[in-house]
This record gives structure tokens, C-alpha cells and sequence, in this order.
């Protein structure tokens, strides 16, 4: 039985995120600064995960897989960071409550271990996801 | 020998730095330093001189490669899609200048499509509660020389506005802020302990989405009125703490970002944000502004406003404009499937919209304007690479605080590139012709 965690989902700008996008989104380097999960210690410890391993983060919207890595902006146990990106893009809540906006930040998820699944780059996520025929 | 351009404006965030140096080579074809910018910006810069950068347009041929194309076919497949489809979409804008934008709003409106810039993913749902209630708003300049209580709500400029904190809000010794982060106080509202949180005087580490309670539990704080033990996950007397702060000061400024935009509660957290604004104007002098984070977003809307009345989320296709967020905006298009072709431009829809959004649009006939691969540039039928606009061409760009700057250029783009407003005259004029317009 594996072992999953719910946390709270919020995405936004990271420094590094912002240096990826802007140095090419289909580049490696935007996997390693948005295609992540940053999380507290503590949460760390319930999941009995290592640090820098590959896990599934699933909402009710989607479903991905990220690599979870140790918050440097904590404590805030309860709460998973996904860099603004495709990786969070793919589970946030899309509702807009009629104002255009949709929900980035409070999505509930559950996190589980998923060592041997692949985090793919950012524009082969979405290309994935789209059903986009690439040769 | 090489050539130092003094006082460049930097094209990425909202602040929109004006100080830059970039050393260019003598020929002005390559750019080969940056000083003073942040590491976003310098990376901006460098990144226009990459040696695989895309530089024809791409059309994406069914085995899914792609075929490259001239501009002109590109033109004539960008005016083709907008001539025959009912309802397009042109969204983006906020990568580009005002000038470009006055030229997408003109075929905008002989295509009769939807419009809408990043603001449907940044601060949409301010501009929303402006209308509400109103913006007490000043600028950056009067913040620098006389704010003395800085409060950052839901935004972390450390990483998102890295220079906005050396230039404006914290550390600089203004007119009346002589001794810069000595005479400032700094209150951060996050619920994580952000790089910016770090720095603060006072950190309320509230609880995800409960910012309109904390909002609240500050006005009453204000008045001295009773209050729970906790509030939003802060204890009352903390609360206090904070709200004595905010009052004592001689010019405060709130502010805020996308942790009360997109959290739930969405434009009433900033109708009550605004509120608390006004009640502090009855202590001291307060202001609030939203940390826009496209360079050109701010000028988006401006020039939205200007020309249609509305600033995001503007529908032409009865001939006139309609604005209802929530009808009209991009993302509830998408996601209803109302849309039949889609026209992007200086941003990226498909890394930053939800993925159900993104879904229609790889199924419909669409064009990037992207100088960048991007995952829209992946999903999209037309890809056409342009010049940086603010590296390889200039135009007029507004602050984060409503002031235009114009941007300049500092080096020639590969040769044959258009720039974005080029490339839209182009296709505004093919445009005209296939619908008989003079």
C-alpha cells in the first residue's frame, strides 16, 4: 500500500522559474526550476519519502508527476509550492466563479510516491496532455 | 570595440526598471553584457542571442513536423483564420508594446473577436473590484521618497519583482526616507515564509485563502473593537500589532498579489483590501497597488480602456464591446468550447492557463506570435517568431504604477525578423482586403 498525503496546492512566480521561462521553456532548466513540488519537512516525513524524489501529485482536475524537493521558503506544513508552470497548470482548479480568474491557489491534493515515473519537459507535458501528434 | 547604451528599460516585470546598461558590439548586432538588472532580466536579454533561435514562421503539417514558411504566408494564414472564423480570440499583449496593441485591437475589430490580455491569469480580478470601489493609488516615485510603512500582501517580490524592493519599496533613500530601510517598516502577508517574508518587521503567516477574514479582523482592529482569540490562523494580538503599525505611520502602501487574486474570494479579497485602504486614510495618508507582473500588462489594459472602454475580457463580436468577466473571458470561453480560432500573442496560454483551457486551442486553428518556443507555440497550427520586443525594438510600455515608459532597442534582430507590430500590419492589412473593408 502506498503511502499518500493531502495537502493544500498553491502555485506562483519563482525566481528560478522566471529565469527558466525566459532562457527557453523547452529547455531542461525549466523542468528543474517549475516541474517540482516544494514541501515542508514534516510533510516529508509523513509521505516517508526522500528528498528530491519523483512523486504524483493528483487534484480532482489531473493528475502529474513532479519532483517533490524541500521547501526553502517554511515552515508551511500542509502546503505543497508548484511553480507556476504546465506541471501546476495540469491539476489547478480551472473554475472562475465568474470572474475570469481561475482558482491557482487552495486546491486540495493527495501526494504519493512515484519513484519510477518520468517528470517530462514542460512542452512535452502540455503537447501530452493536448493530444498534440508530434514527430 | 564595443558601445555602452545607458539608461535601458528592462522588458520583463511590472516595475520596469529604467536603469540598465547593456553593452552591445559595434556593428549593434550582438548583445554581449548586461549590468544593473536582475537575473530575469539579464536572461532576457542573453537569452535574444541564443544561436538556435527560431527565426521563420513554422506551420504545422498533419505528421505533426513542421514546414517552415515566409512571413507572407504566414500573414495570409493569420488573415484567412480571422477572416472566416465567427468567434476568434486574440489573447495576450502583455509582451508587446502599446503600439503593437493599437494595431491587434484594430483587426480585433474588423475580425469581430473576443480580446483579453494576461490580466484573465494576474490581476483581472482587480481590476474587477476597482470597479467595485475604487483604486487610492499613487506612484512608485512617492512611494520611494515618502512611504514608511510597506506592507506586501500575497506577492513575494523578492523573487517575482527581484529589483522592485532596491529601486521603490524598501531599501532607497527617498526625500522624506532618508535613512531607506531604517525609516521603512515592513509588514508581509504570505501563508509561507517567502524570501520577502525573511525581511519583514511583522509576518503574518495567514491561512491559505482566508485573507478577506484577516482584511477584516484588520478594520475592526482599527477601531479598537473586540476581536477572536485567532483569526485566520494569527492571534488577535498580533493583529493588533499590525494594525498600530499601519496607523502610525506617516505614508503607508499595500501591495498586493496573486496569493488574494487567485485565491478564492478572488475580487472581494480586494474589495477589502481597498476598504482597508480607505479606513487608514482616516489615521495617516495610505495607498494600494496591484505588483503587475507582465512588463506590459498595465499598458494592455490602458490602451484596452482607451479604445473600448474595458480593460480586459472585451467581446466584439455583436460589432460593439461587451465586458462581463465570466461571459467574456478567455478561460470560460475556452472551457465552454465558444471559440473557433485563437490568435496569441506576447504570452504563453498553454504553460499558464489551466490545462482544460489549453486542450481547444490545440484543436482549432491557431496562431503563436512567440519570439520563444513555448508549450503555445507547441500546440498552436502557426508558429511566427518576432523580434524581443524592448531588446530588438522599442515602443511605449506602462509601469506597474500607470506611468508610460518608452522602451528602447539596443540591438538589430536577426536579419529578416519583423517585429510584432510588423507582422500585425501585415496581417491588418490582408485582413481589410478580404473583407472589403477601405
Amino acid at each position: 500500500m502506498t503511502n499518500t498525503i493531502n495537502l493544500n496546492l498553491i502555485s506562483g512566480r519563482s525566481i528560478q522559474q522566471g529565469v527558466a521561462i525566459e532562457g527557453g521553456k523547452e529547455k531542461p532548466l525549466y523542468r528543474t526550476a517549475a516541474g517540482i513540488i516544494e514541501m515542508d519537512v514534516s510533510d516529508f516525513k509523513k509521505l516517508g519519502a526522500w528528498k528530491s524524489s519523483n512523486v504524483r501529485v493528483t487534484s480532482k482536475h489531473g493528475s502529474v508527476i513532479v519532483k517533490a524537493v524541500e521547501t526553502t521558503q517554511g515552515p508551511h506544513p500542509g502546503i505543497g509550492f508548484i511553480p507556476m508552470g504546465p506541471w501546476a497548470n495540469a491539476i489547478i482548479d480551472p473554475n472562475t466563479y465568474s470572474t475570469g480568474m481561475p482558482t491557482f491557489k487552495g486546491v486540495p491534493v493527495t501526494v504519493e510516491i512515484a519513484m519510477n515515473e518520468p517528470v517530462l519537459l514542460g512542452i512535452e507535458l502540455v503537447q501530452k496532455l493536448c493530444g498534440v501528434k508530434v514527430s | 570595440m564595443t558601445k555602452t547604451i545607458t539608461d535601458v528599460i528592462c522588458p520583463f516585470c511590472g516595475t520596469l526598471c529604467d536603469d540598465l546598461e547593456v553593452v552591445v558590439s559595434d556593428d549593434g548586432k550582438h548583445l554581449l553584457e548586461v549590468y544593473n538588472s536582475c537575473v530575469i532580466g539579464t536572461e532576457k536579454f542573453l537569452h535574444s542571442q541564443a544561436k538556435d533561435r527560431i527565426t521563420r514562421p513554422r506551420l504545422r503539417q498533419d505528421d505533426g513536423s513542421w514546414k517552415e514558411i515566409s512571413y507572407d504566408e504566414a500573414v495570409e494564414y493569420s488573415a484567412q483564420m480571422l477572416a472566416k472564423a465567427k468567434k476568434p480570440m486574440m489573447f495576450g499583449w502583455s509582451s508587446t508594446n502599446c503600439e503593437a496593441q493599437s494595431v491587434g485591437n484594430e483587426i480585433a475589430e474588423i475580425s469581430k473577436a473576443c480580446c483579453d490580455n494576461t490580466a484573465a491569469t494576474c490581476h483581472g480580478t482587480s481590476l474587477i473590484a476597482v470597479q467595485d470601489i475604487g483604486l487610492p493609488s499613487c506612484t512608485l516615485g512617492e512611494i520611494k521618497n515618502r512611504a514608511d510603512r510597506i506592507i506586501f500582501w500575497g506577492c513575494n517580490p523578492a523573487h517575482a519583482h527581484p529589483r522592485h524592493m532596491s529601486r521603490y519599496s524598501i531599501f532607497p533613500r527617498g526625500f522624506f526616507t532618508g535613512k531607506g530601510q531604517m525609516s521603512r517598516k515592513l509588514i508581509v502577508v504570505d501563508p509561507r515564509v517567502t524570501d520577502t517574508a525573511k525581511m519583514a518587521d511583522v509576518h503574518l503567516q495567514v491561512e491559505q485563502g482566508k485573507d478577506y477574514e484577516l482584511l477584516d479582523a484588520l478594520r475592526v482592529a482599527f477601531k479598537g473593537e473586540w476581536l477572536p482569540d485567532v483569526v485566520a490562523g494569527i492571534p488577535s494580538e498580533k493583529i493588533r500589532e499590525a494594525a498600530d503599525l499601519m496607523k502610525s505611520g506617516r505614508f503607508g502602501i499595500i501591495f498586493f498579489g496573486m496569493g488574494v487574486t487567485q485565491s478564492l474570494g478572488k475580487n472581494h479579497n480586494i474589495d477589502e483590501a481597498i476598504a482597508v485602504t480607505k479606513d487608514l486614510n482616516e489615521y495617516t495618508k495610505f495607498s494600494i497597488m496591484p505588483m503587475r507582473g507582465h512588463y506590459n500588462v498595465t499598458g494592455s489594459g490602458e490602451v484596452f480602456a482607451w479604445q473600448f472602454g474595458f480593460p480586459y475580457s472585451v467581446d466584439l463580436t455583436r460589432g460593439f464591446a461587451r465586458y462581463n468577466p465570466g461571459d467574456t473571458s478567455t478561460i470560460d470561453l475556452l472551457i465552454r468550447g465558444e471559440l473557433d480560432a485563437m490568435f496569441t500573442i506576447g504570452s504563453d496560454p498553454g504553460a499558464h492557463f489551466p490545462i482544460s483551457a489549453v486542450k481547444p486551442i490545440a484543436n482549432m486553428p491557431s496562431v503563436c506570435v512567440d519570439p520563444h518556443l513555448t508549450p503555445t507555440s507547441g500546440v498552436s497550427k502557426l508558429h511566427v517568431p518576432v523580434a524581443f520586443n524592448g531588446v530588438e525594438c522599442g515602443g511605449n510600455c506602462y509601469r506597474m504604477d500607470n506611468v508610460p515608459i518608452d522602451c528602447r532597442k539596443v540591438v538589430e534582430p536577426p536579419e529578416g525578423m519583423l517585429t510584432d507590430e510588423q507582422f500585425l500590419i501585415k496581417v491588418r492589412d490582408r485582413l481589410k482586403q478580404l473583407k472589403g473593408v477601405a
